[in-house]
């Protein structure tokens, strides 16, 4: 709404899609939601809402049962080159070293070996990876993998980036400094970002706004604008009023999750 | 390094007490010669008729590593057709089974039958023998890609070749060594069974198997030893050469060898 007002168009829209799957499951139901250019939204729900789903339908990965989705205007499938995917795990190509995989896009897009080669050498010195440009995956710790994820994600220059629980699997310190990090990365590029996590801490730190999904079917419960000030540091997370929207937002998830087993118990009654 | 030369040291011993023990054993319970001969008279089997066995070895050797080398080109072939084309997959894999099923000694009369009695006819024995594992490990490494990996390439628009040659094949190579280490051994067998059939390709010696038919009419069974020794090395040496190969290949990056690496 704000959005329109404005007399923008949305980088990412979002238009009554639905989506079920072939065993008949209704995994989303009716979603529309916009995200404006430059914005940071974090999509957070219980397991079985549905958030990776919409996310891999903005990628063009899977497509929707009704309703429409464009990035940049265009279909998902033909936006591509404009996003990058992280996924999960870090998912890295064990036989190829770090910089050979942070250079995979732009080989698969055929470009030139030098420009190849500057593009990722400079790319691993903004995360901080040069001194492992020469390792394989294995050779690495757990966040380091993931960063060399990212720097493979933000190489092609991205004007969306969407976010499969990326740092999941760390444990909480990597999970704060990787979250640092990818906000002071934020701030320079300034991309479209679709954030999927189920930590409340975790969303409320990076976004300005945060999307709350119910299961059975995915829908969207609430969407709540983040009331915290930018740029966001490591001494937020100390702040009364970090804590109280960690709070504010807990307090909506366990509210939907609480209304889901009453439904739940209402069917089965 | 100083616990594996240990370790051969002790496998040495054992090596050594045995063939101790086969020494004095034969000659304690007086055993004739054609039917179990003594280590030494096997030993001087070996020295006596070495040109002749490594003329035989040497045959057998051949047509072992044009049956492997064969099988791998064909399988990994086959294997690449299967990840492409799945119909094609569930029509012809359970053939691949079939393949390896066959009793190998019951059809090699009628490949040299058909084929001739050469070495070629001999390497296509040890090629049938050795391809059912080969484009069943393959294959089975080509289709396994994580599905996530699969997506990362999609959302570079990847096409099916940079998928095929950047994704799943470097993805089936540890799987490919693994064919590769079960053929390199059953090779040599699937050689030795075909010379059994071929007879002397060549005026002269022919390879370990008919080598061992004849010795074994001729009731030579020194010599009969010496060439089942030559049989075992050879073997030997060619599960060890596939080990070193994917040792080789392997070794950067693959979980399997992650002891091998220091940090």
């Amino acid at each position: 709404m704000v959005k329109a007002d404005k007399g923008r168009v949305a980088e990412v829209a979002i238009a009554s899609v639905s989506k079920q799957f072939r065993g008949g499951a209704l995994a989303l139901h009716n979603i529309s939601m916009q995200v404006e250019q430059g914005e940071f939204v974090s999509l957070l729900g219980p397991s079985g809402c549905g958030k990776s789903t919409l996310l891999r339908l903005v990628s063009g990965l899977t497509q929707p049962t009704s309703g429409q989705i464009t990035a940049n205007g265009m279909m998902p499938a033909s936006a591509r080159a404009l996003m990058s995917f992280i996924f999960q795990d870090a998912t890295l190509l064990p036989w190829r070293t770090v910089e050979q995989n942070v250079g995979l896009g732009l080989e698969l897009e055929h470009t030139a070996k030098s420009i190849r080669k500057e593009k990722v050498a400079k790319m691993l010195e903004l995360v901080g990876l040069t001194h492992v440009a020469t390792r394989f995956p294995r050779q690495l710790s757990g966040g380091m993998k993931m960063r060399v994820s990212i720097a493979r994600a933000l190489v092609s220059r991205p004007r969306i980036l969407l976010l499969d629980e990326p740092f999941a699997a760390l444990d909480e310190m990597s999970r704060d400094r990787m979250n640092e990090e990818l906000l002071r990365l934020y701030r320079e590029h300034c991309w479209t970002v679709l954030f999927v996590t189920h930590s409340v801490a975790e969303a409320v730190f990076l976004s300005k706004r945060i999307v709350i999904l119910a299961a059975h079917p995915g829908r969207i419960a609430h969407t709540v604008p983040v009331e915290l000030p930018w740029p966001r540091t490591a001494e937020l997370r100390l702040t009364p009023a970090y804590e109280q929207e960690v709070s504010r937002i807990s307090r909506l998830l366990r509210g939907v999750q609480a209304m889901q087993a009453e439904a739940m118990e209402g069917g089965a009654a | 390094m100083k616990r594996q030369l240990w370790f051969a040291l002790k496998s040495l011993a054992v090596f050594v007490c045995l063939l101790t023990l086969w020494h004095f054993a034969v000659i304690a319970l007086h055993v004739p010669k054609y039917i179990l001969p003594g280590p030494w008279p096997v030993a001087e089997a070996v020295k006596d008729r070495f040109p002749d066995l490594a003329s035989s070895l040497l045959l057998t050797t051949e047509a072992a590593a044009m049956g492997l080398a064969g099988s791998v080109i064909v399988g990994v072939a086959v294997a690449l057709l299967f990840a492409q084309w799945r119909a094609l997959r569930q029509l012809l894999f359970p053939y691949t089974i079939l393949l390896q099923t066959v009793p190998i000694v019951a059809i090699a009369p009628l490949i040299i039958m058909w084929a001739g009695s050469g070495i070629y006819s001999v390497a296509l024995i040890a090629f049938i023998i050795c391809l059912a594992p080969i484009i069943a490990n393959t294959t089975q490494g080509l289709i396994g890609v994580e599905e996530n990996l699969l997506n990362l390439f999609l959302m570079h628009n990847a096409t099916r070749m940079q998928v095929l040659f950047k994704l799943r094949l470097p993805n089936a190579l540890p799987n490919l060594f693994v064919g590769i280490r079960i053929s390199s051994g059953i090779a040599v067998v699937g050689a030795i069974v075909g010379e059994l059939f071929a007879g002397s390709s060549r005026v002269g010696v022919g390879g370990l198997g008919y080598a061992i038919t004849y010795a074994h009419s001729q009731l030579e069974t020194d010599y009969l030893f010496a060439l089942v020794f030559a049989a075992t090395v050879l073997g030997f040496a060619f599960f060890f050469i596939g080990m070193f190969l994917e040792w080789y290949f392997l070794h950067n990056w693959h979980e399997s060898n992650r002891s091998e690496i220091p940090d």
